[in-house]
């Protein structure tokens, strides 16, 4: 069945989608929560920490939404702040010191754009978070399992391998911003979806994502054990065929594979696609 | 302001920064921020900055590097980043041809390779009159370019930002540029390159989360808006108002986020020192 990309963006945003809490919990073993930043605060909207992926220790993170109103207050809706992407990059840098793979799970509406947050850095935190990610010289998978919002999702997702689940979306925007920022009209979201081509079809072919796996029918919440096979299954794969190379290539292949992004397309004006 | 240029290329430059910044010498344009009527002339030869108040009007970024390069050196990179349309979004292709007529620039981010009182590095900078400065696929080409010559050549690598974030238009290509270019000039900086940052207004959105936070050296010019999020947005998000000064140049720099703030005049001989005190591109 085909759904239009406006209910694809329902569907990604479906509050019965399994979490990141959810993947850990069936796909990992021995999890042990990694909290804090190191220097003023926990963010609950950034889960991470260490844990075993068919018995091989791996470090995990992932964006937490919350599934009741008090885990929504704790996670803030999944909208980190710059300590979560602080607490975020230095769970990396522990993995690159270990030598552990690094598994994310994304799926946030974007960072938060609150007072506190720019204060507190916002951006530098964003920035060096993906600075830092792209450099990582132990494998890396992201998997967009629902909202990849903006430079909030990227900074988990600058990885060697970018999977996506079929009715996930990933953006520049959500489409209410894109909308209003465009056409001065958030009520024209429904349009934007249309226009952004945010669906993992249009992102699979345009090489920002590397594969797409596939949900069950009608979406992932309904069929929790489906998703969570195809997720493992589709790890396994990744991790198998990134073991092969060593930290330089890992570094390499991912810089040459985000450089390619939007390099080779025909210059605006001429027909495309 | 503009220095003695004694190639013909750079006289060209010369001129269209005159031309950008003295439209009529003697037409008055009052300054946005205290009012005074000052002439385009008093703007041109006070580069664009008020001079009663200090306010700094916004410059384009051919004008900006004729200001900051010895006269000469300079050499254009990546001139072929042209943009692209990934979206085929209406109406895009137009506006970028007419943006490129009004403008003579390709895209909103101009890269050269020159010298600083003798000092070679490798500049940019954005315009912001190119769709306010917005990073799409050719902006991020040209700051990944910049900073893959500076680590060639073994050069320090000098941004000037102005943007208001990643550009709408090119959607998800858009965003990857965000990690296209941090990733450049991580790169280049773990090889034990300087990159020295420079701020203004406004530097937002997904230039700020991406190359323009990770100098090793954080400047920025007085009054500079920067910051993740706009202040619309935030206000909508908290439902308050925020307070004068939010997310202003010196707000940054009593929140830890800057080394220095840089009135206009002082950049040459500010970042004549900062190229000094890193001789040989900063490499031991």
């Amino acid at each position: 069945m085909r759904y239009t990309a406006e209910e694809q963006v329902r569907l990604a945003r479906d509050p019965g989608r399994p979490g990141a809490a959810d993947y850990i919990g069936a796909l990992f073993t021995d999890f042990f929560e990694q909290r804090g930043d190191r220097q003023c605060r926990e963010d609950g909207s950034i889960l991470g920490g260490i844990a075993r992926f068919h018995g091989r220790p791996v470090t995990v993170l992932g964006h937490r939404k919350g599934r009741d109103l008090q885990e929504n207050l704790t996670a803030n809706f999944g909208m980190p702040g710059p300590e979560g992407y602080r607490k975020a990059q230095r769970i990396m840098a522990q993995a690159e010191k270990f030598r552990r793979p690094v598994i994310t799970f994304v799926d946030t509406p974007g960072a938060y754009p609150g007072k506190e947050a720019e204060e507190r850095g916002q951006g530098e935190a964003i920035a060096q978070c993906i600075a830092h990610m792209s450099a990582l010289t132990v494998p890396t998978v992201a998997v967009i399992t629902g909202e990849g919002g903006s430079g909030g999702a990227l900074a988990l997702a600058v990885a060697n391998r970018v999977l996506m689940l079929e009715h996930a979306v990933y953006s520049v925007l959500s489409p209410e911003g894109f909308a209003s920022i465009l056409w001065k009209d958030a009520a024209r979201s429904g349009e934007a979806c249309e226009v952004m081509k945010l669906t993992a079809r249009d992102l699979y072919q345009g090489g920002i994502v590397q594969r797409v796996l596939r949900e069950p029918e009608g979406g992932a919440h309904r069929d929790w054990a489906a998703v969570f096979a195809a997720v493992d299954a589709a790890l396994t794969r990744e991790l198998e065929a990134l073991d092969k190379l060593g930290g330089k290539a890992l570094a390499q292949q991912r810089y040459q594979m985000f450089r390619a992004m939007g390099q080779n397309l025909p210059p605006a004006g001429e027909e495309v696609l | 302001m503009i220095p003695f240029f004694t190639s013909r290329r750079d006289r060209l430059l010369a001129y269209r920064a005159m031309r950008e910044g003295t439209p009529a010498a003697v037409r008055r344009r009052a300054c946005p921020a205290c009012g005074a009527e000052n002439t385009a002339l008093d703007w041109s030869r006070n580069g664009q900055v008020c001079p009663r108040c200090g306010h700094h009007l916004p410059i384009g970024a051919y004008y900006r590097l004729s200001m900051l390069l010895d006269p000469g050196s300079f050499q254009e990179l990546g001139k072929k980043a042209g943009p692209a349309d990934p979206l085929a979004f209406p109406g895009y292709p137009e506006k970028l041809r007419t943006l490129e007529k009004a403008t003579g620039l390709a895209d909103a981010a101009v890269a050269a390779q020159g010298r600083l009182e003798g000092h070679g590095a490798v500049f940019a900078a954005l315009d912001s009159r190119f769709l306010m400065g917005s990073m799409g696929t050719a902006v991020g080409e040209t700051i990944t370019l910049a900073a893959e010559r500076a680590a060639r050549r073994k050069l320090p690598l000098v941004i000037f930002s102005a943007s208001g974030g990643a550009r709408m238009q090119e959607g998800i290509f858009s965003l990857m540029q965000m990690a296209k270019t941090a990733a450049a000039v991580r790169r280049f900086q773990d090889g034990g390159g300087l990159f020295v940052s420079c701020l203004t207004h406004p530097t937002t959105g997904g230039v700020t989360a991406s190359f323009a936070s990770l100098g090793d050296i954080m400047l920025a010019e007085p009054g500079a808006l920067i910051g993740f999020a706009g202040p619309r947005v935030i206000e909508q998000t908290i439902g308050e108002t925020l307070p004068e000064g939010f997310q202003r140049a010196e707000f940054l720099l009593e929140h830890g986020f800057l080394d220095q703030i840089v009135p206009r005049s002082r950049w040459r001989s500010v970042l004549a020192q900062i190229l000094s005190l890193h001789e040989r591109g900063g490499r031991p």
